[in-house]
Order: structure tokens, then sequence, then C-alpha cells
């Protein structure tokens, strides 16, 4: 009898951050009362314990953030030469960096994740989008947006509660690098980091205005999207409510971008290398307990090496650790909220139900919070729901395919566009491939890479727009030819 | 298993009936590749397990029972090597719970010595042969030293592999001499060293793992401790798939021994991490996991006595050897 | 003396390299801009989209895996073709558009030179759109555009040949197929470019052309799952279009909308708009190791 290697509890401290019993609204560099005098809870979804009281903005509060940021605009921010602004998230991005340790603990806090995620992916990549759009702050007309890349104005963002601060990183950088003021939404379930966030621009010394922060469900966010001196709409969220918004806007001058839902197919062929293929796999779906939009929740494997590959990914799954987010060995969270937990729950029910074969490791669930098994299907078909609609968690679909036409054929067999994988060692296969799969992503031999310096964003249903790197710029100034 | 069922388990595995040298290449060659950026990422997310207490304390136990405490020096003499069995005997003289380590490694000539010196403690005595380190002589040579360290009482034996023969394609040679070295070690056990920062690649290393393997060895090792690099993390990585692989298609557990550059605690927790998660619990244990290491031990006992006593230790509150 | 009768020439649909009639079985009549009968124009119906649509589907992805060389050979066919077919564009342009002898050579000429700058373009696209990103890791990673896929275009209502091609050269440039519904009062020089289309190399279904009602047609095309995106240009002076609601019903599958001006444009210039709201950036990673 081998002895066993239990990892000891390695809990990552709390005393860093300090969360206020409220939180009011974030606008013109104050924190002021909601006029809403609405304000609802944010809880720790790994304990349900209550966290904070946070001001729910109304119209009137929404119209006040859109004031201030206009005002911002026309009298600070848009005037100010782009080098000037490219010092200000030059601070921000150091600060985030000085800082990281109390966003890490407070978004896994917040949202759930593990804080080995919170700690070595959200929080450096949010530093790292400030501090690669503030070199472009001055740079503007050299990045192929026309000669003289002008600001849209006052930009309203939306923002989902599955990566909280870098989601806010990604659209408040290239925002506020090209000259736009903002306001910003963060989701009802997460608004934490967003709210010290407001604490990093006024250690800045951010002009009042330029950022503001408007806490909310999804009457805010409409509020935010239909307000008429908004110029810009940027939404990460669900496609449903992406479509919602692309109708709002008919026949307005709003420019919209939306990073929407996903359904990725993670292609693996049997000459694939197999135990980093493994690797990805559990990487493509397990990451941040699947609440990504990108993430790899249709496994393509060719039928020859189908039951080797799910063999490996079995055995590898038994190793994940399930548990307290902030315990640094963690690998599995809690899901962010019931309502989400209620929709995994619903949509694996049916994959059951339509007669696919489930699988989870053996896994220990806590008493109190939310919590999913990492969970496998195999028997799955493109008819199944699971094979079709986002279920934004831990679950897996493995379908097979012969050759790489059907493996083509299946994985753009979707509404969705946003992300893919290949996994091969033939490198004209792989670009191949690359070439005929309709996503805005692929990633071969590897999966879930962001960078700044690296587009993202969607075809067909997963939206529209891209967000980072050059092309992430087009979205917050005027191209040629439109004003 | 005895040296000579290899060959013919080797056929029997390959589904041949004479093992060609192009049989055994399209075979290691029919291995699954490995991607050299995915299998490093997979050995940094292993490094940023955390081990605390309780857990740290079991692991800093069992890593030094895995050593194999070693001097592989030209200016090697008795006396270094009675002081380095001492120190295995007596790891800490104010603590008697401390576990020895699994085995002294010296060249053979001085196994003698080492075999003295230990006496009756169980630990076992390694000889590094086969033209150690480069592996550059003829197989009449490295079996007649593999023959002196047996005859002197050697328990284990670290063979090389001749890297040149394998990175000329010749899998057929470093398999024979396994074959052969393997012979000569009787009932001592063989650890086959591939000399991994000589193969270059991944590709190299998993292949190189599954010719030794199939050729009969008792464990694979990753390095002589004279080329850089040694042990790397993900190096080590894919020779536990290997041998976890190799389990799965054969029935047979071989063990694994990292060897050179593992200095601290912190390091050998890395490698206990992944030899727990990619091999798992079965190979905990020093007959399954080795570490080739001379400072190592000294690092641990530091790290081990904070742990009982709760305050930093000076370098001098350990002995050195 | 009997005097030769001419022969009237009969305009019909270009769907999937064809001329068909209208489904509809209809015509109308199609008058000069001092409101002289010209000739009768199909009047195509939601069918003829929808055939025109499931056409470009399936020449699109043939198109858009030609070779960018091959494809601006393409469109530099269609200007050396339009070029022979001078005289008949000048002469529908002006009867279309009511304009003198001159002005509609000019603007026959400005018509013909932008397809040969599109042509140009093909191959330029992903060296100008496109570029590598250098990310913070041991990873080859690399952006470029691809196609959107079928692009609806509601062509401009009055600029019958130089407007139209401004929309359509673009969007076949970047590897698109495309539906266009014509200017509805000047439909004629839309089908002529058909013909030349036709008989250059542009693989049929690449373009469809359909003429006929706007205000009827267009929510047809604006709310076909199977279109990607849609040029609303032709809304601005459109009778009965109500451009918001066609992008209402284009955000049912999340098309790419390009809104209409309050005023149509000259196109006495051109620029990258199209090129860039009609393809797709992808983003591909490999690590690169040993």
């Amino acid at each position: 009898m081998s002895p066993r290697f239990d990892y000891a509890p390695a809990p990552e401290s709390t005393a860093v951050v300090d969360i206020a019993p409220s939180y009011d609204l974030f606008i013109n560099g104050e924190f002021t009362a909601p006029l809403s005098e609405r304000t609802f809870a944010t809880i720790n979804p790994a304990t349900e314990e209550k966290l904070s009281q946070v001001a729910a903005a109304g119209a009137d509060d929404v119209d006040r953030a859109v004031k201030a940021a206009r005002r911002a605009y026309t009298r600070v921010w848009g005037p100010m030469p782009g080098a000037e602004r490219a010092k200000y998230l030059y601070r921000i991005a150091r600060i985030l960096a000085e800082r990281s340790r109390e966003f890490a603990v407070l978004e896994t806090l917040d949202n759930g994740k593990p804080i080995k995620e919170s700690r070595d992916v959200d929080v450096p990549t949010a530093a790292a989008h400030f501090f690669y759009h503030a070199g472009w702050a001055d740079k503007l007309e050299y990045a192929g947006l026309g000669a003289a890349p002008a600001p849209l104005g006052v930009v309203g963002q939306v923002i989902p509660w599955n990566f909280p601060l870098l989601m806010l990183a990604w659209k408040i950088a290239p925002a506020l690098a090209t000259g736009n003021t903002v306001v910003l939404k963060p989701a009802e379930t997460t608004p934490l980091t967003a709210l010290l966030f407001a604490d990093v621009c006024r250690q800045a010394d951010l002009p009042p205005g330029v950022v503001n922060i408007v806490t909310g469900a999804g009457e805010t966010g409409q509020a935010l999207v239909e307000h008429p001196d908004i110029d810009k709409i940027a939404f990460t969220g669900s496609t449903e409510v992406g479509k919602q918004i692309a109708r709002s806007v008919a026949g307005t001058d709003k420019r919209v971008t939306l990073e929407l839902g996903g359904k990725a197919a993670n292609v693996v062929f049997d000459d694939a290398p197999i135990d980093q293929a493994v690797e990805g796999i559990v990487n493509g779906i397990f990451f941040n307990q699947g609440h990504v939009c990108c993430a790899g929740s249709r496994l393509l494997v060719q039928e020859s090496v189908a039951e080797e590959v799910v063999h490996r990914l079995q055995r590898r799954l038994q190793t994940l650790r399930l548990g307290d987010p902030l315990d640094k060995n963690t690998d599995i969270g809690a899901i962010n909220s019931q309502a989400q937990l209620d929709r995994i729950t619903e949509l694996t029910a049916a994959g059951e139900a339509e007669g696919a074969t489930r699988w989870s490791p053996p896994c220990e669930l806590p008493d109190r919070g939310f919590w999913f098994a990492p969970t496998v299907f195999t028997d799955v078909s493109q008819a199944h729901r699971i094979a079709r609609e986002e279920i934004f968690g831990p679950v897996l679909s493995v379908l097979t395919f012969r050759t790489p036409e059907e493996a083509v054929a299946r994985a753009n067999n979707t509404t969705y566009g946003l992300s893919a994988g290949v996994w091969t060692e033939k490198g004209s296969r792989i670009l191949w491939m690359a070439d005929k799969l309709r996503a805005g992503v692929v990633w071969a031999n590897t999966f879930n890479r962001f960078d700044p310096t690296s587009p993202f964003g969607g075809y067909a249903e997963s939206g529209y727009g891209r967000e980072g790197g050059r092309h992430g710029l087009a979205a917050y100034v005027t191209a040629e030819g439109t004003h | 298993m005895s040296a000579s069922a290899a060959p013919s388990r080797a056929r029997e595995l390959l589904g041949v009936s004479a093992l060609t040298n192009k049989a055994l290449t399209s075979w290691l060659h029919g291995l699954p590749g490995i991607d050299a950026v995915g299998c490093e990422g997979r050995a940094a997310a292993l490094s940023t397990r955390s081990i605390k207490t309780d857990a740290k304390a079991w692991a800093i136990d069992t890593a030094i029972s895995m050593i194999d405490l070693t001097t592989l020096e030209g200016a090697d003499t008795p006396g270094k090597v009675r002081a380095l069995c001492a120190k295995a005997v007596t790891p800490d003289p104010v603590d008697p719970t401390t576990p020895r380590p699994a085995a002294i490694c010296v060249y053979n000539d001085l196994v003698g010595i080492a075999r003295e010196a230990l006496g009756d403690s169980g630990i076992h005595v390694a000889a590094v042969a086969t033209a150690f380190p480069s592996g550059r002589a003829s197989l009449e040579v490295k079996l007649a030293d593999t023959q002196d360290a047996v005859d002197l009482g050697a328990d284990e034996i670290d063979m090389v592999i001749d890297r040149g023969a394998f990175l000329a394609g010749d899998y057929r040679t470093v398999f024979d001499q396994i074959v052969a070295v393997k012979e000569a070690c009787g009932e001592a056990h063989l650890k086959v060293i591939l000399e991994t920062g000589e193969l270059a690649t991944y590709d190299n290393v998993r292949r190189a793992s599954w010719l030794a393997m199939l050729a009969g060895a008792d464990f694979i090792k990753t390095s002589t401790g004279k080329i850089s690099p040694a042990a790397t993390l993900p190096v080590t990585l894919v020779m536990l798939e290997a041998v976890r692989d190799w389990r799965d298609l054969t029935g047979v557990q071989i063990g694994v021994k990292p060897a050179g550059g593992i200095k601290t605690t912190k390091d050998a927790l890395k490698y206990l991490v992944t030899l727990n998660e990619i091999a798992g619990e079965d190979w905990l244990t020093p007959q399954w996991f080795r570490f080739g290491a001379s400072s190592l031990l000294g690092d641990l006992l530091q790290q081990r006595r904070k742990l009982a006593t709760g305050v930093y230790t000076g370098s001098r509150d350990v002995t050195i050897d | 003396m009997a005097t030769r009768l001419e022969v009237k020439k009969t305009y019909k649909l270009y769907v999937g390299g064809k001329f068909p009639r209208s489904e509809s079985g209809r015509t109308y009549e199609v008058t000069s801009a001092r409101g002289a009968f010209l000739a009768n124009a199909a009047w195509g119906s939601r069918k003829d989209v929808r055939d025109a649509v499931t056409a470009a589907r399936s020449a699109q992805p043939g198109w858009a895996g030609a070779t960018a060389y091959n494809r601006g050979q393409v469109l530099y066919r269609v200007a050396e073709i339009m070029e022979g077919r001078r005289e008949q564009f000048v002469a529908e342009v002006a009867a279309s558009e009511g304009v003198t002898k001159p002005r509609a050579t000019t603007i026959v000429d400005a018509a013909i030179d932008r397809w040969v700058w599109w042509a140009g373009w093909t191959d330029k696209i992903a060296q100008v759109l496109g570029n590598l990103n250098p990310v913070a890791g041991p990873y080859f990673n690399v952006s470029a555009p691809e196609p959107t896929g079928v692009i609806g275009i509601v062509a401009p209502q009055r600029s019958s040949l130089l407007g139209l091609v401004s929309v359509v050269a673009p969007v076949i440039a970047a590897g698109n197929s495309c539906v266009v519904l014509t200017s509805e009062q000047r439909p004629l020089p839309a089908i002529t470019l058909s013909e030349v289309l036709a008989t250059s190399d542009v693989p049929g279904g690449v373009v469809n052309v359909v003429t006929g009602p706007t205000a009827e047609l267009a929510p047809w095309l604006a709310a076909h799952r199977d279109v990607d995106g849609i040029d609303l240009t032709g809304c601005a002076g459109a009778d009965g279009v109500d451009a918001t609601a066609l992008e209402v019903a284009a955000a049912d599958n999340l098309k790419r909308v390009l809104r209409p001006a309050a005023d149509e444009p000259d196109w006495g210039t051109t620029d990258l708009e199209r090129l860039r709201i009609f393809t797709e950036t992808k983003t591909v990673w490999h690590p690169k190791g040993l």
C-alpha cells in the first residue's frame, strides 16, 4: 500500500483586502449614493456569505455618469495629448501590479475562481493590458486606421462576471488609450474588483469623469445601452443579450462591438502530442470552471484514438482538486451563482436524458456554496443540446470524427464562431485546419492563451469586433470615411 | 524479469520476428510526439502547488528517503566516501527520527569502501559503471566495469546509454548494450542513465525512456550530473509519463531517478508533486523514485529542523559532507 | 420602306451564374430619368432572394479558397470586359441617371477604374489588415482577415453603376459572395454588369443580382439567417424602406451591418470601410519549441 501525498490546506490570506459593508456608484471621480436608492448584495459563491451591499444604478444615475463622462471627454480627456494619456495608463498598470495580491484575493472572493487563476492569469493579464495600450495612446496614427484616428466620445461598456477585472481591462484600456471616456457596468454578481479599480483611478489621479463605474443588473445595463449620449457600446456577455443590444441600437449612430458566446470545438487528431492534448482539453474546458466564452466545450476526437484520449482524460481529471477557491492548490473553484449552477444542472440533465453517457471523477462537493463536479459526456451526437448550447460550466461533450473534412464540418456546425483548437503534430494539417475553421481564434497545439497584443473576438453569432492588439483599437476610433 | 527475457518480450511487444534496428525505429518513432511548450507549461503549473505543514513534513521525509547520496569526483577518496556514508547512516545527529537516504552512489572502485562503511544500515550502494559519464568505450570494457562493481557488492548499477549510437539512430546498439549490462548486473538493480541533456528534445527523451524499458531497465535516470542541463522538471515529467504508460502496456512498474541540479527542498517538493500527479501514488516510495543528489540532503535537513522547531536554522547547524 | 425591327433586350435576374426570370413571373417598367420607357425588368420576389442566397452560399467557399492572385486577375478581367462594352454602359447610365453623355462617360470610366483598383487589392488585404502579434510567450501568433461569408447588398438607388461597383467590388475582393438588390428605379446597368460578370471569370453565384422593389425584398434579405452581413447603403433615398427595421431584423443572426448614410454618397472616392466591416479577423496561435 503506497502512502498518500495529501496536500495540506494552503489558503491565501484575506487580510490584504478590506471590503466595505456597502459601496456607492463611482461617478465623476467620487463615490456617490444612487438616486435610485436601491442596492443589492454581492456574495461569495463559495460560501454564500454576503460580502457587501452595492448600489443599483437607475436610469438617472446612468445619466449622471454619462454626463460626467461627456464633460471629461470634452474638457479634459479628448483634448489631452496622447503622450499624457499614455502616462495615466502606465500609472494604472503599475498600480494594478503593486496591488495585485489585493485584486486577486478580492476577485476570488467575489467570483469563486481559484486563487491561482486570479493570481497568475486575471490580474497580471489585466495589468499587461493597461501597459500595452498605454503605449498606443500617442502612436495611433501608426495603427493603420487612417492618418488621424479620432476618439468616438463616451463609451458605454457592459462586462460579464467570468473575468471581472480582466474584462474591465480589456474594455477600459483601449477606450482610454484612444481618448474616449467610459461608463462601465460590471456584472451584478461580481462588482467588487471594478469598485476597487475605481480606487486605483483615484490613486492614479485620473481626471474625474474619465472612468465611471455604475453597478447594477440588466436594467442598469439597458439604461446605459439606450442612453442617447453614448457614442459606442462594448459588450461582453451572452449572445441573447448581444442580439438585444444590436436591436436596440438599430437606426442610431452608436457603434457596437459584441463579444458573445461560443461552443468551441477542440479537435484532436490521431497524431496529436497526446499528453499535451489532454492538458489542452482540461485547460480548455475546466479553466475557470468552464465559465469561459471561448471554452473548448466540444471535444472532437478522431475515432481511432477516442478511447485512449478519453481514458487519459479521465485519469487526469482525477487529479483535479475542487474546493476552497482561496486554497493555492485548488484547480476547480465555485460556480459563480445559483442561477448559473441551475443552468448547468439543467443542461447536464438534458444531456443524460438525450442519451449521452455522463462521467465525473470521484469528487466531494462542499456543503455550502455553488459547486459542480467536472463532468464529461461521451456518446454525444451533434444534435444533442449539450453539443449545441453554451453550458458555461465544467462540462465537456465528447464527439468523434473520421477524417479532417468531417472534423471541420462538425467543428463549424454551430451558430457560434469564437474559438477552436487543433491538435496534431503535422504542420501542414494545422495550417489547413486553421484556414477552414470558422472562428476568431484558433489555438493549435495549445488552448486558452490570451495576450494584450492578440486580437480576440468572434465570427457569426459569437459577435463582432476585436479586443486586443492593433485590431482592437479600431473599435474605439473613427475609421476613415465614417465620420 | 531476467535479462535474457528482454529481447523476446521486445519482439512480442513490437510484433516482429526479428528485433531489427528498423523495427525499433518504427516503434519508437510511432510514440506520440511531445509539444515542448505544452510540456514545460504543465511542469510549470505543477511547480505552483503549495506544500505546507503536515504535507511538507511528510514530503521532506519522503524526499530524504529517496536520495541516492552521491559523490562522483575524480578527487574522491576513501575518507570522503566514509564521511558521506556516516552522514547517510546518521543524517541528523540531534534527531534520530530522521530517515536515511536510500543509497550511496559512488564510482565502482569505491564500492567496497562504501559497502563496509554502511554495514547493516540497510542503505544500498549504487555504482556508476559502463565508462561513466561518457560511455565511450567498448562493450567489453563496459561489461567489465559493471562486473567490477557487482563483485565489490554494489546493490544498484547506474549505467549510461551510448548517446552517440542513439543520436545516430542506432537504437539496436543501445538496446543490446542495456541487455548485456543488465545480464552482467545479476541481482543488482539496473538504472539506465539517458543523459537527457545530450538528447536535446523531449521526443528523444521519450524514445530513450521506452528503449531503456524495453531493454530491461529497472529504473530510468535523467543524467550523469556531468552535463548541463542535468535533471529538469519537464524532462522528469516526460520520463514519468513513460513509466506510467509502460505499466499500462505491460503491467511492469519501472522507477525514475532525476539526478543533478536538484539542490533545494523547494525543488524536491516540485518533483514529488509531479511524481504524485503524473505517475501516481504507487511511485511515491524509494523503491520507485530516487533523487541523485549531493547537496539536497543538507537543505532537506535544514527545512526539516525548521518545521520541527519553528526557527530558521543556520548553515552551521547541519553537518556537511 | 420597312425599317428593321429592333431586337429588344429582356432584362432578367442574375442568380448562380444564370439569368433566370423572376419566380414571380412578373416584370415592371423601367423608365429613364425623364420618364421614357426603357425596358421591363424582373420583379424579383422573396423566393428569388432565397435562391440567390443559396447560390451565394454555395459559391462562397470556392471563391474564398481561390488564391488572392487569382481573384485579382478575375476582377481585372471584369474591368477589361467592361471596357469592351463601354458604349453600352454609357448609354444605359445616361438614360438611367439622366446625365449627359460626357458625364455618363466619366461615370463609366470611374466604374471601370474602380474595378482595377479593387483588383489590385485582393492580394494586399491580408498584408494591410493582418499582422503578427508579439505575444509574451513562446508562441507564433498571427492575425489575418478572412471573408465574412455571404453579404447582402442593398445597392445605391441613385448611382446605378459607379455606386453599384463601389459596393460590390470590395465585398468580393475580400472573398465574400453577395446578393445584390439593385437600384429599384435604375436597375438596367446592374443587369448589364451581370452580363459582364458572367462572361468574365467570376464564378457563378459569387455575385447574384435581383431587381425589383427594394422595400419588399430588403426585409427578406436582412432577415435571412444564411446571410452573414448586410450593406444598407441603398436604403438612403429608397421609397418605403425602413433601415432601422432592417437593422433590427439583421440582429437575429448578428449580421455585420453597414448602416446607410442620410444621403447617398457621391462615390467620387473610395476607402477600406467595406473591407473592414465584411471581413473577420482570425488569430492563430502555435507554440514555438523543440
